[in-house]
């Protein structure tokens, strides 16, 4: 196996595989602003959300969280922060800057939008200007931080797709690779499965205190039993009946080797190289939004019936085992393993056709996702702003 | 040709990976945890995806897959019929 690739060395000596200068908003009301910024310096990328107005406690933490993680990895060069006003603004920019990486804020209110996007425009430049002479260079394998979560499956995901991602992470384990899968309302029906699949009864009982919490929220709101939300419609038009069967397909991407070394809150930076089980959504813009905000830099992304999905700054590789969807949707699809299904792949080459793509995404290759333009940046809210 | 598989032998039912399968059509499984074959007779159009039965089932049954339980039989199905939505449904939430 293939033990290194070529990425660009950060300050804090993470490793990114792509070299973007995002302009970040901390707020819905600054979107304007950082749009019109990247609109005018021409390489930028800029982050638009709904949110960041009146959160408060936990929820709040997550939305700092997710912007100062976003703007902390590796795949971002340099940042620019624009927020309504500069307290809120500065703590983005003062949680980014504890990577080294450059940082600049602007604060809208006694500026306006006229001459903020004008400094901020300045700023951008300088930026993309000083990134675009960054090098990549040759990196170990272990320097690879590589997510995974699956995305509008169906019955050939637990059987193609997803044991491919688990074949390939089983690969990447043993190189000191750091990993991670979440969606823990998905694991419903099979999280003994996980339980049993814990490094130690300390991580265990993390993991089902997770698990049991998030079964709360479900049951608290819940007006049906989730038929059409969990399995989605999607889901059952694939061919999936119940969460169960949902929830043991998604299984499979962990392999049958990975040891769950770990928990991760919402947007939590691993700490350590291994598996890591991060407590989120299974929706998939907000689920690899996640993922990005901790620190990941490449991501699998199986679909049975053809989720479209990708990330502004985190390379989504998706792979699909559904004959139907590769033949209908082929655009949207980075690694076919439907042979799989016909005995003309077999699971351990199906694992090397995704790690070879792997290889090359990181070393520059363009996902289908990036070629086709989505961004989906989706912050999660954890309950009403006040 | 495969028609459908099966994750491991002793699972109740099959995952169609072929499109347009026809009621009374004769079907060729594969085990792929055992690598073993297996055959069935489709008594339903099956869509691609969707899962066969590999077994007669009653209401209160439950339908092992992965080795594990994936839900309650809530009508009668019949070896070779469609097994879905309309006939299993979730034990939790």
């Amino acid at each position: 196996m293939q033990k290194t690739f070529w990425g660009y060395r950060r300050e804090n000596g993470r490793v990114g595989v792509r070299n973007h200068v995002i302009v970040l908003p901390v707020d819905d009301l600054s979107n304007a602003a950082a749009e019109a910024v990247a609109n005018n310096i021409k390489g930028t990328l800029a982050l638009p959300h709904p949110y960041g107005r009146l959160q408060f406690g936990a929820d709040l933490e997550l939305h700092f969280r997710t912007l100062i993680g976003t703007g902390a990895n590796p795949n971002v060069a340099a940042v620019v922060v624009i927020g309504i006003e500069d307290g809120w603004t500065s703590r983005v920019v003062e949680g980014i800057k504890k990577t080294g990486k450059p940082v600049a804020g602007f604060g809208i209110e006694g500026h306006g939008d006229h001459e903020t996007i004008r400094r901020a425009s300045q700023q951008a430049r300088e930026y993309l200007q000083w990134a675009s002479e960054l090098r990549r260079e040759e990196r170990p394998l272990k320097e690879l931080w590589v997510s995974t979560k699956c995305g509008e499956s169906d019955t050939t995901s637990g059987c193609g797709a997803n044991p491919t991602v688990g074949n390939a992470f089983d690969k990447l384990y043993p190189h000191g690779v750091t990993m991670v899968f979440g969606e823990t309302t998905e694991l419903t029906g099979g999280e003994h499965l996980v339980a049993a699949r814990c490094r130690n009864d300390e991580v265990r009982k993390k993991f089902q205190f997770v698990f049991d919490r998030y079964q709360e929220v479900i049951n608290r709101h819940k007006t049906s039993d989730l038929s059409e939300s969990q399995p989605t419609k999607g889901n059952i038009a694939g061919g999936l009946t119940t969460i169960e069967e949902k929830a043991l397909g998604n299984i499979q991407k962990i392999g049958r080797k990975c040891v769950v070394d770990g928990v991760l809150d919402k947007a939590e930076m691993p700490t350590a190289p291994g598996l890591w089980f991060m407590d989120s959504s299974s929706a998939a813009a907000e689920m690899v939004t996640l993922c990005a905000a901790s620190g990941f830099v490449v991501h699998f992304f199986p679909t049975g019936q053809g989720n479209v999905i990708g990330n502004p700054i985190l390379p989504v590789i998706k792979l699909c085992a559904n004959p139907r969807t590769v033949r209908t949707m082929s655009e949207h699809i980075d690694v076919d393993v439907s042979g799989l299904l016909r005995k003309e792949l077999t699971p351990d080459q199906a694992g090397d056709k995704l790690l070879d793509c792997m290889y090359r995404t990181a070393n520059g290759r363009l996902t289908a996702a990036e070629a086709l333009g989505h961004r989906e940046f989706v912050l999660t809210r954890l309950y009403e702003s006040a | 040709m495969i028609h459908f598989v099966v994750h491991e032998e002793g699972d109740g039912v099959g995952v169609v990976v072929v499109e347009g399968v026809k009621s009374g059509q004769p079907l060729e499984g594969w085990i792929m945890e055992d690598d073993k074959d297996v055959r069935v007779t489709s008594k339903s159009d099956i869509p691609i995806g969707h899962k066969v039965a590999l077994r007669d089932y009653q209401p209160g049954d439950t339908v092992i897959k992965y080795g594990v339980d994936i839900g309650k039989v809530v009508k009668p199905i019949a070896k070779g019929e469609h097994l879905h939505v309309h006939n299993v449904k979730t034990k939790r939430w």
